[in-house]
């Protein structure tokens, strides 16, 4: 009974377990819900799935399933605009690019909602990848740096761009578990066991030896516990490039958030310039003074970065140099800063090491850096760990 | 035993339907949500509709597992061994009972109440797991077996802080209290507040959902807020027509300290009026 409903779950990749499904079973045969389709879409749903992140998925593979028995209201697939925008990238002919100048963005849309729907009737299963969607990357379509400038390649013709640009940034997804045990591992290099904070530990040989010396009169000794004191600070880059990338950003995020007490972390773009953010929703109300961080956190921080490094040479050297924004000083300036403040620090590359030596602005930044730029795979995340653990 | 919701506290299908599951199978119930959302309350609620004792157990950032379960108290006892008291000899006399422990011995079905679990070290729902699974532990000092007469209703709340452990989460069953819509707080201001005249609320929902509205704010008001913000208008006797605001000429509602905790958005709010203001 109901296999089939927990295992079209399971194929739109909801985290249920086998656990779970005997706990619907048995809540079915205690009779917990009536036998609605409402009230077993909120039981399913309180046994089922354990995260609000995951609801929106829920919804969407129950009414899948559950098609036809009874129309649950709101689950007509609506297809984000900014994915469209995304795919048309990766699907768009350089041809179709040149006629999306001529054309304008809004006829093109409907031209491509038109293919998209086109698409979905000869293949059966076409439509699947809406339902997946949530967590995988799009627009990795070659992008590159300049390759956003549709519309000409001076730097003041770029305004178009910068508002579907805007939707593109999501927040990383820390509850991937699959995978993150080696990165966990790897991580664990850099711990630092320090006895810190409240004494509410019985230290039993302090105390031994301080009754001994009190002539066998009790004397109690407490200690702190042991903690992993280290301190890190994050900076992702987002968005642009490294739209590739994301499946391993995700993976060392999650890895991080479940190693360190003393995390963290912040967005850039490209290179980190005088703000950063917390929430790339409201990554342009809510930016944070990156002078305040120098200030808030002090140089016992570990400093990592996690970027491509992959950028036009301007934006480290030329003050204005950034594609988003005028920035009053170079890049470069402000990487020379964060290095002062947090003089143990590593920059993670997701990009192969192979192909650093073809990129200017990595050779750059590897300067900058002082070679501590390490790849973003268990090898380097291994030697950056061991870096950072030396004493400074 | 089921769980209808109460006098005091509005609870939806969705929310009575996950707590009744989780007493009719007896297993944990995870209730996350904004802050100000009812999530302890819900515990509250619950054990005086069922009328079941409730034990409370707050966590904090130092609090361990073991603390819910007891305490050894060797400190005293090294104390009484070197004063002579014949107390010493009983080493159950030192051990401190938790609050699950004092669930387990309970004669009653009793309601635990695990308060904010994020708040504790990332290991705290791992180290309970079979605990709040099997609801039996094992006393070491004193070599016993603690199994519970009657499988306790436990509520756990978290505000998201950390992410809790999947083999956790697999024991217990999960709700999400959403932000309550215009129909729902209607309803929870009516159970407050039975007597309060009606155009004020309405002028109150409405500024109140306004200003959950912008952009930016650090904090959002939230159900609790209003709730004490409600009671504020009544005590001064603030006319409705205090609240209503003319688009072109927008006045800052009177008592938004109650609304607003924090100095940044009280700032950000008084901005966008005063632009407002500017006729901008």
């Amino acid at each position: 009974m109901l296999i089939e409903f927990f295992l079209h779950l399971k194929s739109r990749k909801l985290p249920v377990s086998t656990r779970e499904y005997l706990d619907l079973l048995a809540a079915m045969q205690a009779r917990v819900a009536s036998h609605s389709i409402d009230d077993f879409y909120f039981l399913s749903r309180a046994l089922l799935v354990k995260d609000e992140a995951n609801y929106d998925k829920f919804d969407r593979a129950f009414g899948e399933y559950f098609k036809g028995v009874e129309r649950l209201p709101g689950l007509e697939a609506e297809i984000p605009e900014e994915w469209l925008r995304l795919l048309t990238r990766k699907h768009l002919t350089p041809e179709e690019k040149a006629k999306l100048e001529k054309l304008g963005w809004d006829k093109l849309m409907e031209a491509f909602r038109k293919r998209l729907a086109e698409q979905k009737e000869r293949h059966a299963g076409g439509s699947k990848w809406i339902g997946t969607g949530g967590s995988s990357p799009f627009g990795n379509g070659g992008y590159h740096p300049e390759g956003m400038r549709v519309g000409g390649d001076s730097s003041g013709n770029r305004t178009a761009i910068k508002v579907w640009e805007q939707r593109e940034f999501r927040n990383l997804d820390d509850s991937l578990e699959l995978g993150t045990r080696n990165m966990k591992v790897a991580l664990r290099r850099l711990r630092r066991f320090a006895r810190e904070g409240a004494a509410d530990e019985l230290d039993l040989d302090g105390t031994i030896s301080a009754t001994a010396r009190n002539a066998g009169w009790l004397d109690l000794m407490m200690r702190p516990e042991r903690h992993n004191a280290v301190k890190v600070l994050l900076f992702f880059d987002v968005g642009g490039s490294m739209e590739d990338h994301v499946k391993v950003c995700e993976e060392l995020f999650s890895a991080c958030r479940a190693e360190f007490k003393h995390l963290e972390y912040f967005y850039f773009h490209n290179c980190v310039y005088d703000a950063v953010w917390k929430d790339n929703r409201r990554r342009w109300n809510e930016r944070i003074a990156t002078a305040e961080l120098m200030h808030r956190y002090g140089p016992d921080f570990r400093l990592i970065l996690v970027g491509d490094a992959t950028m036009s040479p301007y934006e480290l050297l030329q003050p204005g140099g950034s594609v988003e924004y005028m920035n009053e000083e170079a890049g470069a300036v402000w990487m020379r800063r964060l290095l002062d403040t947090w003089p143990s620090a590593c920059w993670l590359n997701p990009e192969p090491e192979r192909y650093w030596g073809y990129r200017q602005s990595i050779a750059m930044l590897r300067e900058i850096m002082g070679e501590r730029m390490f790849p973003l795979t268990l090898d380097g995340l291994t030697r950056a760990m061991a870096h950072l653990s030396r004493k400074h | 035993m089921r769980f209808e919701g109460t006098k005091n506290y509005v609870a939806t299908d969705d929310l009575m339907l996950a707590v009744n599951a989780a007493i009719t199978l007896q297993r944990p119930i995870l209730i996350k949500g904004e802050p100000g959302t009812g999530k302890t309350m819900l515990a509250e609620e619950v054990a005086s509709a069922l009328g079941l004792p409730l034990l409370q157990w707050h966590v904090k950032s130092t609090t361990k597992a073991q603390h819910g379960l007891y305490e050894y108290d060797a400190v005293s006892r090294l104390r009484d061994s070197q004063l002579g008291d014949e107390k010493v000899r009983e080493i159950a006399n030192y051990i401190v009972k938790g609050p699950l422990w004092e669930a387990f011995e309970a004669d009653t079905p009793t309601v635990v109440l695990i308060d904010e679990i994020d708040k504790a070290d990332i290991e705290f729902p791992n180290d309970l797991l079979r605990e709040l699974d099997r609801m039996e532990f094992f006393c070491y000092e004193t070599h016993t077996l603690v199994r519970a007469k009657h499988r306790p209703l436990v509520f756990v709340t978290s505000n998201n802080e950390k992410e809790l452990p999947d083999a956790f989460l697999r024991r217990c069953f999960f709700h999400y209290i959403r932000f309550p819509d215009r129909e729902t707080m209607q309803r929870i201001v009516d159970v407050h507040y039975p007597g309060i005249r009606n155009a004020l609320v309405r002028e109150a929902l409405e500024v109140f959902f306004e200003l959950r509205e912008i952009p930016g704010l650090k904090k959002k008001p939230s159900t609790s807020e209003l709730i004490d913000w409600l009671k504020l208008l009544m005590a001064e006797e603030i006319p409705p027509e205090a609240l209503r605001s003319d688009d072109k000429k927008k006045v800052i509602p009177p008592l938004h300290g109650a609304l607003l905790k924090n100095e940044q958005d009280v700032h950000l709010f008084e901005r966008l009026i005063f632009m407002a203001r500017q006729g901008r």
